[in-house]
C-alpha cells in the first residue's frame, strides 16, 4: 500500500504532508470512543517503554500525553527536569543516550530550545514526539486544535482561521500555521506588530491588524496565551492595555457576522487576551480542545509505534493478499 | 498466474445466509437474550444482514455492534505502514449470549483478539463465533459455532468476500496461489 507512514518521529507539523496529517486526524477519531469506555484501555502499546522528558514547566501536555500512554497499555516514566540549568548540547544527549540504556521505546520531549526534538531524535534509536520546543513547533497541540475545528466545521479546507495574540513566541501558532494552510484552511494572525514575527507573510498568512478585523473575518478564532514568562520586556506597554485593544471580549464577538468558534491553547490569563464570559460562554471549545488531545496523542503514539515502515518489513504476515483478506484494499491480515 | 474459483455466487451466498440465521437463533436458544456482533469490516455488513433475517422471521429487534479488533492484535509492528482503526460500538453484553460475525475464519487471531476486547465491555453469558467461510488453517485453538462454507486452501491462497452495501454484489471467490 502507499498510504503515508509518519517515520520515526514527530518533530513538527512542517515536515509532514496533507495525507500525514490527515491519517493522524483520521486515527484519532476511533481514539476518542476509547476514552469514553468504563474501561478506558486497548493493549495496543502494551510492553512499550515510553519516557516523558519535560525540561519545561507544563501540566496539561504532560498529563495529557500520559492519559494517551496508559490508554494505550504503555509503560510510562515521566522525567522532570524543570528549572534545572540542563540546556541542549552534551547533556541533552547524555540524558538520552543513559535512557536508551535503559532500552526505551519513545521518549516525548519538551525543551526550551527550538529544535530539541529534532536534536534528538537524530541522535537516539527511539521514537521522539515533539511536546514542544522553545518557540519552533507544538506539534500534537496543532493537530488537536485542528480536529477540534474538524469536528465543529466537518472540513478543514477553505476555514478561515484567524490565530490572535502573541505569534512571535507561539510554537503553536507555527504548528497551526503549518498545519492549517497543507490541509487547506485559510490562515490570519492577529496581534501587536510587536509579537508578530518579522516577514510572517512568508508563512502563507494574511495580517489582521485589529481584533475586530479578526473578528470580521473568520470562522475560528485561535487566541493564544500571551507567554508573560517569555517576553523579557519592551514587547507590550500594558496588560491591561493588551485587553483593551486585543482582548477577545463578548462585546467584540456580538459583532461577528458569524457564529465563531474560540480555541484557547491554555493556560489561559483570564482578562488579559480572552474576557472569562467568552471562555465559558457558547462560542469556546476550549475543553472540547482538551479532549481531544488526548485521542490525538493516542493516534501519534500508536502509528509511530506501530506504523513504522522499518518494522513493517521484518514481519511474517504482510497487509494484503497473504491469507484470508476479503479484498486487497480491506485493513486486516489475518482472520 | 492466480486462479478465481466462485465459492458462493447470490443466490447460495442469501440462502447460506438463511441457514446461518436459524442455525444462530437456534443455537442460542431464542433470541431474547441474543446480540450480534460484527467484526470491522465484512462482519459488520454480515451482522447486519443477518439480524434483518432474524428479525423478519422472529419479529424481534436484535440489538447489533460492531467491533474493531486493530487495537488488541498481537501483531502491531508487523501490520504495515497504515493501521487502519475502525468504529467500535457495542450493546450491553453482561449476561447475553454474543454471536461473533466474521466474515472469513483463517487463524483465528482475530477471534482471540475479539474475545479479549469483550473482557474489557462486560462479561457475556455465552459466545458464539459464526464465519461466513472457514478456509482452515488455524494457529489457535479455536473453532467457529456456525459455519456457512468450508474451503480447505493454503497459506498463498485468498478467500475474497463481496458484500452489496461495500462491493456492490454478493459473492465468494477462492483465489488460487500467485
Amino acid at each position: 500500500m502507499s498510504a503515508p507512514s509518519l517515520g520515526k518521529d514527530l518533530v513538527g507539523l512542517e515536515p509532514l504532508s496533507a495525507e500525514q496529517i490527515e491519517l493522524i486526524l483520521d486515527t484519532a477519531e476511533p481514539f476518542k470512543e476509547v476514552s469514553e469506555r468504563a474501561i478506558k484501555k486497548v493493549p495496543a502499546l502494551r510492553g512499550k517503554t515510553i519516557v516523558n522528558l519535560f525540561f519545561e514547566a507544563s501540566t496539561r501536555t504532560r498529563i495529557s500525553f500520559e492519559f494517551a500512554e496508559k490508554r494505550l497499555s504503555a509503560d510510562t516514566v515521566n522525567v522532570a527536569v524543570a528549572g534545572s540549568s540542563v540546556s541542549k548540547g552534551e547533556t541533552l544527549v547524555d540524558t538520552a543516550k543513559n535512557l536508551e540504556a535503559m532500552r526505551i521505546d519513545m521518549v516525548v520531549i519538551r525543551h526550551g530550545s527550538s529544535g530539541a526534538a529534532q536534536f534528538l531524535g537524530q541522535r537516539i534509536r527511539s521514537n521522539v514526539i515533539n511536546a514542544g520546543d522553545g518557540k519552533h513547533e507544538h506539534p500534537t497541540q496543532g493537530l488537536l486544535d485542528m480536529l477540534t475545528l474538524r469536528d465543529r466545521f466537518k472540513r478543514i479546507k477553505g476555514l478561515k482561521v484567524a490565530i490572535c495574540g502573541d505569534i512571535l513566541h507561539s510554537r503553536v501558532a507555527r504548528s497551526n500555521i503549518w498545519g492549517l494552510t497543507k490541509l487547506g484552511a485559510e490562515v490570519g494572525v492577529c496581534g501587536p506588530a510587536s509579537l508578530l514575527p518579522r516577514n510572517v507573510q512568508e508563512l502563507g498568512v494574511t495580517i489582521l491588524p485589529r481584533i475586530e478585523d479578526a473578528i470580521q473575518w473568520a470562522d475560528a478564532l485561535n487566541v493564544l496565551r500571551l507567554q508573560l514568562e517569555r517576553m523579557e520586556g519592551g514587547f507590550l506597554p500594558s496588560l491591561r492595555e493588551y485587553n483593551r485593544v486585543f482582548g477577545v471580549t463578548s462585546e467584540r464577538l456580538a459583532r461577528a457576522p458569524k457564529d465563531l468558534i474560540i480555541l484557547h491553547p491554555g493556560p489561559m490569563n483570564r482578562g488579559v487576551e480572552i474576557d472569562s464570559d467568552v471562555a465559558d460562554g457558547p462560542h469556546s471549545v476550549i475543553l472540547p480542545q482538551v479532549t481531544n488531545g488526548v485521542a490525538v496523542r493516542m493516534a501519534v503514539l500508536y502509528l509511530l509505534a506501530g506504523g513504522s515502515p522499518d518494522w513493517a518489513q521484518g514481519g511474517d504476515e504482510s497487509p494484503s493478499p497473504s491469507s484470508g483478506q476479503a479484498l486487497p484494499r480491506a485493513e486486516r491480515g489475518d482472520r | 498466474m492466480p486462479s478465481r474459483t466462485p465459492l458462493l455466487d447470490d443466490r447460495a451466498f442469501g440462502r447460506t445466509l438463511a441457514r446461518m440465521a436459524s442455525e444462530v437463533v437456534e443455537r442460542s436458544g431464542g433470541t431474547d437474550e441474543l446480540v450480534l456482533v460484527g467484526i470491522q469490516r465484512r462482519g459488520v455488513e454480515l451482522a447486519d444482514r443477518l439480524k434483518r433475517v432474524i428479525d423478519a422471521a422472529e419479529g424481534s429487534n436484535l440489538p447489533c455492534g460492531k467491533l474493531d479488533i486493530t487495537l488488541y492484535r498481537d501483531d502491531l509492528q508487523t501490520i504495515g505502514p497504515r493501521p487502519v482503526v475502525g468504529e467500535t460500538s457495542l450493546p450491553d453484553l453482561d449476561g447475553k449470549t454474543v454471536v461473533i460475525v466474521d466474515d472469513v475464519l483463517y487463524t483465528g487471531r482475530t477471534v482471540r483478539a475479539a474475545l479479549d476486547e469483550f473482557a474489557d465491555f462486560g462479561r457475556p453469558k455465552r459466545v458464539l463465533l459464526c464465519v461466513l467461510i472457514d478456509r482452515g488453517g488455524r494457529e489457535l485453538p479455536i473453532q467457529a459455532d456456525i459455519v456457512g462454507t468450508s474451503v480447505s486452501s493454503g497459506p498463498r491462497d485468498r478467500v475474497d468476500v463481496f458484500v452489496t452495501e461495500l462491493d456492490g454484489r454478493d459473492a465468494v471467490e477462492l483465489v488460487r496461489g500467485g
